[in-house]
């Protein structure tokens, strides 16, 4: 019972940083049609922003992170507007430019920090352990399954009672039929770049309190999970990568725990297949 | 889903047959590759020295060394723009091919005791399955649902690698070739040279077999289907048997590269499984030129010569007489690469094969 708990709460916990980042994707992609390399450096600027400030300024947990959230939303912004924007409708270029970009990013970061894994500075009851149910689950777990909560709430309200979540969920629905209604896209476009560059610095951040460390590829083989999970939420759909995420990362720790590891991947990847077999537009797209 | 070929226009049937060239044309055409092909075979036997291009005389064990891999690397690259330029499929786990390749061979010559001709036999019937099968699978869908279906596939061939089975891939730690598994006159640096022959002998017969399924009745296909697949299905044609013989045969093709990469390396390292070495070829590609004859090969050179040489350029003296803000950076041969491909998206979208075309456009 008290391994059930434990797998429940920590595969909640990846779920959450899959979730993180894959609601920024799902909406880039949804919208703007940009399948987002770079998705990783934002995540990787967010996780070096907190240990930098963190270690050369001397910032407490909370500002740190927000400094983080700062930095890797200012990355995407300016990645939009300078990159991404003049090729506005040639989708292969705009993919091809994240790669050089997520390439070039990590590479940079290597130059700065090092390729060595930093030590993260993590806050004292973030290291503890809670007794829940006979399981021990050590207290990370409920601030990234909190985080995910609050982003996710967040990002439903900012959809569903404002006006720029309007034009991202008609956009979404069809692009073309917004921009003949008079209405301005590409404002909407660099919104959720802000949006998803927020969330993926924010992932970064407990990435680093998760693992307990940083390192500039550490973005990249998450980013692959956050890929499995928009394609089996069904792309563009914040609700189907929330519960994507949740089930990608269930499937994940309770495969690895009970079988062997390596198996907790597979399984991933075989609920991919299988999910793109019966309903190809993901589990909230229309049935194809 | 999203269909990207519809809004690029119609394709008459006129351009899909080659264009007839002018005598002059056709025989600059012929004969300046073999010209070079010719150079290429003959240059063990040089001791031209080019300082600062390469590591020594080009005859010496080291820049022979460097001038094979990168003659594997482009035609690993022409096996990827088969994929991606001729039949558009943007696949994310050509790796995982090459990866299978190199490690099938390994493991049943270092760890199972295969003698070396069972061996090759073996990593031809795998290569030949395995992408069958998955590529059966993954192309059900398309776009980037594919791209994303083959990330992940090759995410659980690195995870796999990396894991180490019973003890049979050496896990982080890569697993060397056992020296005395190979003919003597493929190991050792005094045989380089041999070495160089077969990287080159791959990438003359990468060359020739796209040159050949390219013209054959499929190649013709595949373009169509790149440019307007509804069309293709209108037609009466199956786009999904088309795209799986391209992605089989693309597959195929990186699966031997993968045992020429072993024998050139002396061993498989993880490094080749990882989803980084996949964006490697679509970075060669573009840089080349997509689904152009040369273009691709070009760019695979071109990757992996400034790869090995950027690093030997990040410690030369004139980059460390640079502050720390610029000579960090170019210490980074991916930065540099990264840099240099998004200008090349930007500036030159047909990439290194188009501008010879641009060129003579601005001088007639």
């Amino acid at each position: 019972m008290s391994n059930v708990v434990l797998l429940a709460l920590t595969g909640l916990g990846l779920g959450a940083l899959y979730f993180l980042i894959a609601s920024g994707l799902s909406l880039i992609f949804g919208l703007a049609d940009v399948l987002n390399f770079a998705h990783g450096l934002f995540l990787a600027v967010g996780a070096y922003g907190t240990w930098w400030s963190s270690t050369h300024l001397g910032f407490p947990f909370v500002p740190a992170v927000a400094f983080g959230v700062v930095a890797g939303t200012a990355t995407a912004v300016l990645v939009e507007t300078l990159l991404i924007r003049p090729l506005y409708r040639r989708t292969i270029e705009q993919v091809l430019v994240t790669v050089g970009l997520s390439l070039a990013g990590v590479a940079l970061l290597q130059a700065a920090f090092g390729a060595d894994p930093l030590t993260f500075p993590r806050p004292e009851w973030a290291t503890g352990t809670t007794r829940i149910l006979g399981a021990i689950v050590p207290n990370d777990r409920f601030l990234l399954i909190g985080a995910a909560v609050v982003v996710l709430v967040a990002i439903q309200v900012f959809l569903r009672r404002t006006r720029f979540g309007l034009i991202v969920r008609a956009g979404v629905e069809d692009r073309t039929m917004v921009t003949a209604l008079g209405i301005n896209v590409r404002t909407a476009f660099t919104l959720v770049f802000a949006i998803g560059g927020a969330a993926a610095a924010l992932a970064g951040a407990l990435a680093g309190v998760y693992f307990g460390n940083v390192s500039p590829g550490q973005g990249t083989s998450l980013l692959i999970f956050a890929f499995i999970v928009v394609v089996i939420g069904g792309m563009g759909s914040v609700t189907g990568s929330a519960v994507a995420a949740v089930l990608v990362g269930l499937v994940q720790q309770f495969t690895s725990f009970y079988a062997a590891a390596g198996v907790g991947e597979a399984s991933v990847v075989l609920l991919l297949a299988v999910v793109l077999l019966a309903r190809p537009g993901g589990l909230a797209g229309r049935a194809a | 889903m999203t269909t990207t070929a519809d809004a690029s226009g119609t394709v008459s049937v006129d351009d899909l047959r080659p264009r007839p060239a002018s005598p002059r044309r056709r025989w600059v055409r012929r004969g300046v590759p073999v010209a070079a092909f010719a150079v290429l075979a003959i240059l063990p036997f040089s001791t031209l020295d080019l300082p600062g291009l390469l590591p020594g005389p080009a005859n010496s064990p080291g820049s022979l060394q460097l001038l094979a891999v990168c003659l594997v690397f482009a035609g690993l690259a022409a096996t990827y723009d088969l994929l991606f330029g001729r039949t558009g499929l943007l696949s994310f786990g050509h790796a995982l091919y090459v990866a299978l390749g190199s490690y099938t061979v390994n493991i049943a010559v270092t760890k199972l005791g295969l003698t070396l001709p069972a061996a090759l036999l073996l990593a031809v019937l795998v290569g030949l399955v395995v992408p069958a099968l998955l590529g059966a699978v993954a192309l059900r869908v398309n776009g980037i649902a594919f791209a994303m279906v083959t990330l992940a596939t090759a995410q659980v061939g690195s995870i796999l690698v990396m894991s180490d089975p019973g003890r049979l891939t050496g896990g982080e730690e890569g697993l060397p070739l056992a020296p005395d598994a190979i003919p003597a006159f493929l190991s050792g640096v005094a045989n380089t040279a041999n070495l160089y022959w077969l990287a080159l002998g791959y990438l003359v017969l990468v060359l020739a077999v796209i040159a050949w399924v390219v013209a054959s009745e499929p190649g013709r296909v595949w373009e169509a289907i790149r440019e307007n697949e509804r069309r293709v299905s209108v037609l009466g044609l199956q786009p999904y048997r088309f795209r799986l013989l391209a992605f089989v045969i693309a597959s195929f093709l990186a699966t031997l590269g993968g045992v020429v990469h072993l024998f050139l390396v002396g061993g498989s390292s993880p490094q080749i499984t990882t989803s980084n070495f996949t964006l490697a070829f679509l970075v060669m590609v573009v840089l080349g030129g997509t689904g152009s004859r040369w273009g691709a090969m070009l760019g695979g050179v071109l990757y992996t010569y400034l790869d090995h040489r950027l690093a030997a350029l990040g410690t030369s003296d004139a980059v460390a007489g640079l502050p720390e803000v610029l000579r960090a950076p170019l210490s980074e041969p991916l930065f540099v690469l990264g840099v240099l491909f998004i200008v090349m998206v930007y500036f030159l979208p047909g990439g290194l094969a188009s501008l010879t075309a641009r060129l003579r456009g601005r001088t007639r």
